[in-house]
């Protein structure tokens, strides 16, 4: 039994030692920030596109070396890079003098500015002041939040992705979304429900954020940016996408005019105007099979995972509280009391950001299963505890009078017979830790909820996506609903097959 | 009588609940191959007196010895009481109430093992392990506590169970047994540890009327073959007709021991007189 959980343990930390190749630009950005800066490709959704990743590509390819790319949620960009998870992050990060005493920035690769976007019925809203007295949507952390704020009178909602924010603001939640122009451009800009109004507001100005120390690093980029400006080649990008504009001119000094044409936003324009007929979307839903089938098997993964130790360390857990002399005992109640009062999310959080900061430093992969695991053995030993009660007195007096030490008659009468008692709820702890796998995407774990929210906001479908996710997680918990049915009757006092 | 036919010798046997004195020194010897019969009221201290004979309970004051073990303690009350008290207040702990040899030394919990493995016990409610099987019920203590070979304590098992009539049910789970049927492997599975002597709590009292017959007629066989066996009864036919001798308790002191007919016919005191006078009505 302990020795399960040792090998688990050593598991975890093993896979911690994987993947650290250096000379490789190890770059980070959340495929939920959808277009035009980082997606997955609306034709090929396990492929990332977006006018970052052309710039990303440009620059590894001025460096001569390859890129790999890292899923962190937007918030954990920042967090991560500090964490030494990848060593560049580039995601319409704004150089903000806050940001700027936590981390390096290359210096600019796009200027723009933030856009006010509302409904096409909308008449009166034409500039920050017509927003006073409104309920406005934005980022979370962005620039555009400080600028709301500010201003005053304003109501101010945030999110976590501007497509909920432009959901909310169709379905009249909001009177107005302020946020980034590229994004508005890409999400309301086609949409014959919204439009954009009022001139730019402020100026935002993204760079490539670095860890401080990375001097080198940060000598490499800049060089390879420049290089870009030089080169034409930025331009180029960013025509591509259709996103030059007068700020970016002015901060290259480059007044001439291109005629590149706009292709990958025509591209991106086509994918969402089609009509869709039924075959279309078979053929979208199969293309998400490999990307969902992959994500669905670290989700099973991680819950099996996790729930193995939950189940070793809940055990052990409970029978220190119930066994135990005091003061382990205390500790063993005080361990589930303070796991089960506390979010999850808090958890995940602690393990992955703040450990390191005491030396202990582990991959998502196997902070998310310490996290979930952790927080399931506390509930498991509720369980087992709840078990070893049920069973009668007079079972552990009988197993001692015949001879048996406490132990013996632990691990030969009370324990199987309190195993037996115990399955129905382990196996609902189970299911809901299937499903509470959903949020480790926050500790940068691209598992089955993180990529239908990516795809979802790929594509502006979370209907269809979403049902193909619910259905794939039934079909996961489904196999673990049936092995729970077998040991229940294989458990059952009923059952006489079992002998010496 | 010499001494060396007493396989149980009990001296001035004290045990406390908290304040309450539940055993005020008990002597009892009993001889091998007997049968002791002990009555008495409810609650004046049978089960308990079982109990600590099986260690279940540890005595606080006295000495008891069975076979070539002797487990003595005098009194150290106060402290004792203490730890007593503080265990029992402790959450969370379901079985070790009752159980209190954890915060004894190593050397008398390792001689209240020995002294353990002297007797086997029958309780009061039904206790089979509902888990396995009838044989396994049998064989598991000495698989595990004796490291005995399975195939060989399994003839051993089917022996036992022959002896009290229950061979043709080894493959049966607990809960398909009946009560009387049910007890009777309970004895089987306490034999099969070759215990010196027996304890059964009230054997009978959980049994339907017409299931008690096989169960007392499981231990008149045995009285034949000679084992010592002291039974907790309520039902004055088995102590008049089974035993040797009948111990009437009362308020926690044993008051007269006697042979059946003695007792029965001709009790000296006068507690158990109004006690035998009770159950007549
Ligand atoms: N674990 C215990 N804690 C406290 N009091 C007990 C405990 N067990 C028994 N007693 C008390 O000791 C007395 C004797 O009980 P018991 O030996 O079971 O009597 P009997 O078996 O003769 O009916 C009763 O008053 C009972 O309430
Ligand atoms: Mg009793």
């Amino acid at each position: 039994m302990k020795s399960l959980l040792y090998s688990i343990l050593i598991f975890i930390f093993t896979l911690n030692l994987s993947s650290q190749d250096k000379d490789m630009l190890r770059w980070a950005a959340d495929a939920e920030s959808g277009a035009p800066y980082v997606f997955q490709d609306p034709r090929i959704p396990t492929k990332l596109i977006g006018f970052e990743v052309d710039i990303i590509n440009a620059i590894s390819k001025e460096l001569g070396i390859e890129n790999k790319h890292f899923q962190n949620q937007w918030d954990g960009l920042i967090p991560g890079l500090k964490r030494n998870d990848y060593d560049l992050a580039i995601n319409g990060l704004e150089i903000t003098e806050d940001r700027k005493k936590e981390v390096a920035f290359s210096i600019p690769y796009y200027i723009t500015f933030q856009q006010i976007v509302v409904r096409t019925d909308s008449k009166d809203i034409e500039d920050l002041n017509g927003l006073e007295d409104k309920n406005v949507g934005t980022l979370k952390g962005s620039l555009a939040e400080r600028i709301l704020k500010e201003h005053g009178n304003i109501t101010v909602k945030t999110y976590d992705s501007e497509a909920s924010s432009y959901e909310d603001l169709k379905n009249n939640r909001l009177d107005a979304v302020l946020i980034d122009e590229p994004v508005a451009k890409y999400y309301a800009g086609w949409n014959p429900a919204l439009k954009l109004t009022g001139e730019p507001i402020g100026e935002v100005v993204y760079g490539i954020v670095m860890r401080k120390q990375d001097t080198l690093l940060q000598t490499r980029i800049n060089t390879a940016i420049t290089k870009l400006i030089t080169s034409g080649k930025l331009r180029e990008i960013l025509e591509q996408w259709d996103m030059w504009n007068y700020m970016v001119a002015l901060y290259l000094d480059d007044k001439t005019v291109s005629n590149i044409k706009p292709v990958k936003y025509e591209a991106f324009l086509e994918s969402r105007k089609t009509e869709l007929s039924f075959d279309d979307y078979v053929e979208r839903y199969i293309g998400y099979l490999p990307i969902l089938g992959e994500a669905a098997i670290t989700t099973i993964v991680l819950s099996v995972l996790s729930m193995i130790l939950a189940i070793v360390l809940g055990l052990i857990i409970a029978l220190t509280r119930v066994y135990a002399p005091r003061p382990l005992s205390f500790l063993a109640t005080t361990y589930i009391e303070v796991i089960r009062g506390t979010p999850l999310l808090i958890q995940l959080f602690f393990i992955y950001y703040a450990l390191p900061s005491i030396g202990i430093n582990m991959d998502p992969f196997s902070a998310a299963i310490l996290g979930l695991g952790l927080n399931y053995s506390a509930y498991e030993a509720e369980n087992y505890r709840a078990g070893l009660f049920s069973v009668p007195r007079g079972q552990m007096e009988a197993a001692v009078s015949l001879g048996m030490s406490r132990r013996q008659a632990l691990k030969h009468i009370i324990i199987p017979q309190a195993i037996r008692l115990v399955i129905p709820p382990v196996t609902n702890d189970f299911i809901s830790l299937l499903k509470d796998t959903s949020l480790v995407s926050v500790i940068a774990m691209a598992e089955l909820t993180k990529r239908y929210l990516e795809l979802s906001a790929t594509y502006y479908d979370y209907i269809g996506t979403g049902i193909i996710v619910a259905i794939i997680y039934l079909i996961i918990g489904l196999p673990f609903v049936k092995l729970s049915k077998y040991l229940e009757k294989r458990y059952s006092l009923d059952n006489n097959t079992k002998s010496f | 009588m010499n001494s060396e036919n007493k396989i149980v010798q009990i001296r001035n046997l004290h045990k406390y609940f908290g304040d309450s004195h539940i055993l005020r020194g008990i002597d009892l010897d009993v001889e091998k191959g007997q049968l002791i019969s002990i009555i008495g009221r409810s609650g004046c201290g049978k089960t308990t007196l079982l109990r600590c004979l099986n260690c279940l309970e540890i005595l606080d004051e006295g000495t008891i010895k069975i076979d070539d073990i002797e487990l003595s303690r005098t009194k150290d009350r106060k402290e004792f009481e203490k730890k007593v008290s503080k265990i029992r207040n402790k959450v969370g702990m379901p079985f070790i109430n009752s159980i209190e040899e954890n915060k004894l030394d190593q050397d008398f919990k390792l001689k209240a093992h020995k002294l353990r493995t002297k007797v086997g016990m029958l309780f009061q409610g039904l206790n089979l392990f509902p888990n396995y099987n009838v044989l396994d019920n049998i064989i598991i203590a000495p698989k595990i506590v004796q490291g005995k070979d399975v195939e060989n304590s399994k003839l051993h098992a089917i022996k036992l169970l022959a002896k009290v009539g229950m061979e043709d049910f080894i493959d049966r789970m607990p809960n398909q047994l009946s009560g009387g049927q049910a007890q009777r492997v309970a004895i089987a599975r306490a034999l099969a540890m070759n215990p010196k002597v027996m304890l059964y709590d009230e054997p009978t009292s959980a049994l339907d009327p017409e299931l008690v017959d096989e169960v007392i007629k499981v231990m008149t066989d045995l009285n034949k073959e000679g084992m010592t066996q002291i039974v907790v009864t309520h039902s004055m036919n088995f102590a008049k007709n089974a035993s040797d001798i009948v111990v009437f308790m009362d308020k926690g002191e044993i008051i007269e021991m006697a042979p059946p007919e003695e007792m029965f016919s001709n009790p000296k005191d006068s507690r158990t007189r109004d006690y035998l006078k009770l159950l007549a009505i």
